[in-house]
């Protein structure tokens, strides 16, 4: 058994060696700066291996944990994950609360003092609308966000309770309410409240959930579907959509590589893109 | 200090054959990406060339009436090949699509939008058959011209109509400001400013990548999005292949 254990070692070892170097090859072209990823397959993978309803969920939140660490190492500085949508409340209520209680769990998990949220030195913040999710999972996720406020080598953004077309009409509402008041303060001044401003994208684009991180590079989507299911769409015009058949809960280092890679192809296409917005 | 010298000129040396050993690896690795992609592409040709002779049984009969509306996006650059445009959207005709929308960033085909009408015989612009919220059920088929500006600037357009309303309203607490901003009450705004078309079942994009270049962020909550490559290769066994795959999918819509 000792020398079992020496073996994987070693092998852990070599191949923590292997990735570093495969991550320094892939840093001679353009590492994206966000990468975002609609996880998907979780349900799908609980019924490819007859499991009990709830583990594909549990190991997809492992393996996003593991990938926030790959991307971490390969320099990329921004991730986001489609963690629940608004839709998502749909589902039967015992699946809902089941993935709550999980995500109550990561979070308390990565607010540890010797969570990869500090050895990574990864600020963590929340895009959605939190009033929907009950006390216990609003408060880990305030937490978690507290904690990890004075870090700053990378940050992740858990969207949750989220969706495209909430976080538009959200951003609008504090976009007018911004407005509003500016005009009452212009009329306690005597100034021209006659002139109304109007509201224009960037006053949209500054309340926006998202307003934290730069427009994703990269949207990946497992499970081999090809919609962004109301995530980030207002953020996407100029990124790289790309789908990987493989079930969440199976995706992998190499799976990241692919997506850069493909991303590195695609790289000065899509720059020439972002210019002529 | 001689030695000093000769160590960092070494280590310099060191660090510039490192560093070319990597370029060379990250060069190599593409290479042999590239390859993979040409090969693939060459296999794609080949099955759409079949599926355009009939010798693929499967996609000899499509249910085309699954797929309402359908998205074209194209790189403003490709746009300006009016033929190529024309060339697709007749082979759409023939294959019963009745409504799609084409998309660009710069507004070409909006230019165009006169003379791709009159050379598609009976064609007619989407918003005179569009209304109450339905997809008209029609024998001609219906083009709808859209750009950049019918994303992120109608949002902002839209945004100042449910302004005004909230303004008017004399909104003072969150109740009453949440029934002026709710996703139904912008659908409307959006509509009223002359950008509320309906959301397609399907969007193509033809260019490098997939990407879909700002279509109008509103309407593609559910699209299925799929990349079909430049539009100067564009196939007819492909675009059948693509419709064949989308009447294939099950959505969940987040259940």
């Amino acid at each position: 058994m000792n020398n079992f254990s020496k073996v994987r070692s070693v092998r852990h070892t070599l191949s923590n060696l292997f990735r570093k170097g495969v991550c320094k090859v892939l840093s001679v072209g353009p590492i994206p700066t966000h990468i975002a990823f609609i996880m998907n397959g979780n349900r799908r993978y609980d019924q490819k291996l007859n499991l009990a309803k709830g583990t594909g969920h549990s190991i997809g939140l492992l393996v996003m944990l593991t990938m926030l660490m790959h991307c971490c190492d390969l320099g990329i500085r921004y991730v986001t994950v489609y963690a629940f949508s608004i839709d998502n409340f749909k589902r039967k209520p015992e699946e809902v609360e089941r993935v709550m209680d999980l995500l109550k769990f990561t979070f308390e998990l990565l607010s540890e003092k010797n969570s990869i949220a500090n050895l990574y030195s990864v600020k963590f913040h929340f895009s959605g609308n939190l009033d929907l999710l009950n006390e216990p999972v609003k408060n880990a996720a305030k937490e978690l966000m507290a904690n990890t406020a004075n870090n700053s080598k990378a940050f992740f953004t858990f969207c949750i309770a989220y969706t495209s077309t909430d976080e538009m009409v959200s951003a609008i509402r504090e976009a007018c309410d911004e407005r509003r008041r500016a005009m009452q303060e212009q009329k306690k001044t005597g100034g021209n409240y006659g002139l109304t401003k109007p509201v224009e994208v960037v006053d949209i684009e500054k309340h926006m959930y998202m307003a934290t991180a730069p427009y994703p590079d990269i949207v990946v989507r497992t499970a081999g579907e090809n919609r962004l299911s109301n995530f980030l769409l207002w953020q996407t015009a100029c990124s790289q959509l790309y789908s990987t058949p493989t079930l969440w809960p199976e995706v992998n280092f190499w799976h990241l590589v692919l997506a850069v890679l493909n991303f590195q192809r695609n790289h000065s296409y899509l720059d020439k893109q972002k210019k002529l917005l | 200090m001689d030695f000093k010298k000769e160590t960092r000129i070494l280590y310099c040396w060191i660090a510039q054959i490192g560093n070319l050993l990597l370029r060379s690896l990250w060069r190599l690795i593409h290479v042999i990406i590239n390859l993979c992609y040409l090969t693939l592409g060459i296999a794609k040709a080949f099955e759409s060339y079949l599926i355009s002779w009939g010798i693929l049984r499967r996609y000899k009969s499509l249910q085309v009436a699954k797929l309402r509306y359908l998205a074209i996006v194209v790189e403003s650059k490709d746009a300006c090949q009016t033929s190529k445009i024309i060339e697709l959207l007749q082979w759409l005709a023939d294959v019963g699509v009745k409504h799609v929308c084409l998309y660009d960033m710069e507004g070409i085909l909006k230019k165009s939008k006169d003379f791709i009408l009159e050379e598609l015989d009976g064609a007619i612009l989407f918003g005179e058959a569009y209304e109450n919220n339905e997809i008209p059920d029609q024998a001609q088929m219906t083009l709808e011209f859209a750009s950049f500006s019918d994303g992120k600037e109608a949002v902002a357009k839209a945004a100042n109509v449910l302004f005004m309303k909230y303004l008017k309203s004399g909104a003072t607490d969150q109740n009453q400001e949440e029934a002026i901003f709710t996703e139904s009450q912008m659908a409307e705004a959006l509509k009223t400013v002359g950008s509320g078309g309906p959301e397609p079942d399907l969007l193509l994009v033809y260019g490098p990548a997939r990407c879909h270049l700002g279509f109008p962020a509103w309407r593609m909550r559910y699209t299925e999005i799929i990349h079909m490559g430049p539009l100067k290769s564009m196939k007819y066994g492909s675009l059948i292949k693509a419709i064949y795959k989308f009447t294939m999918v099950r959505q969940n819509y987040g259940k």
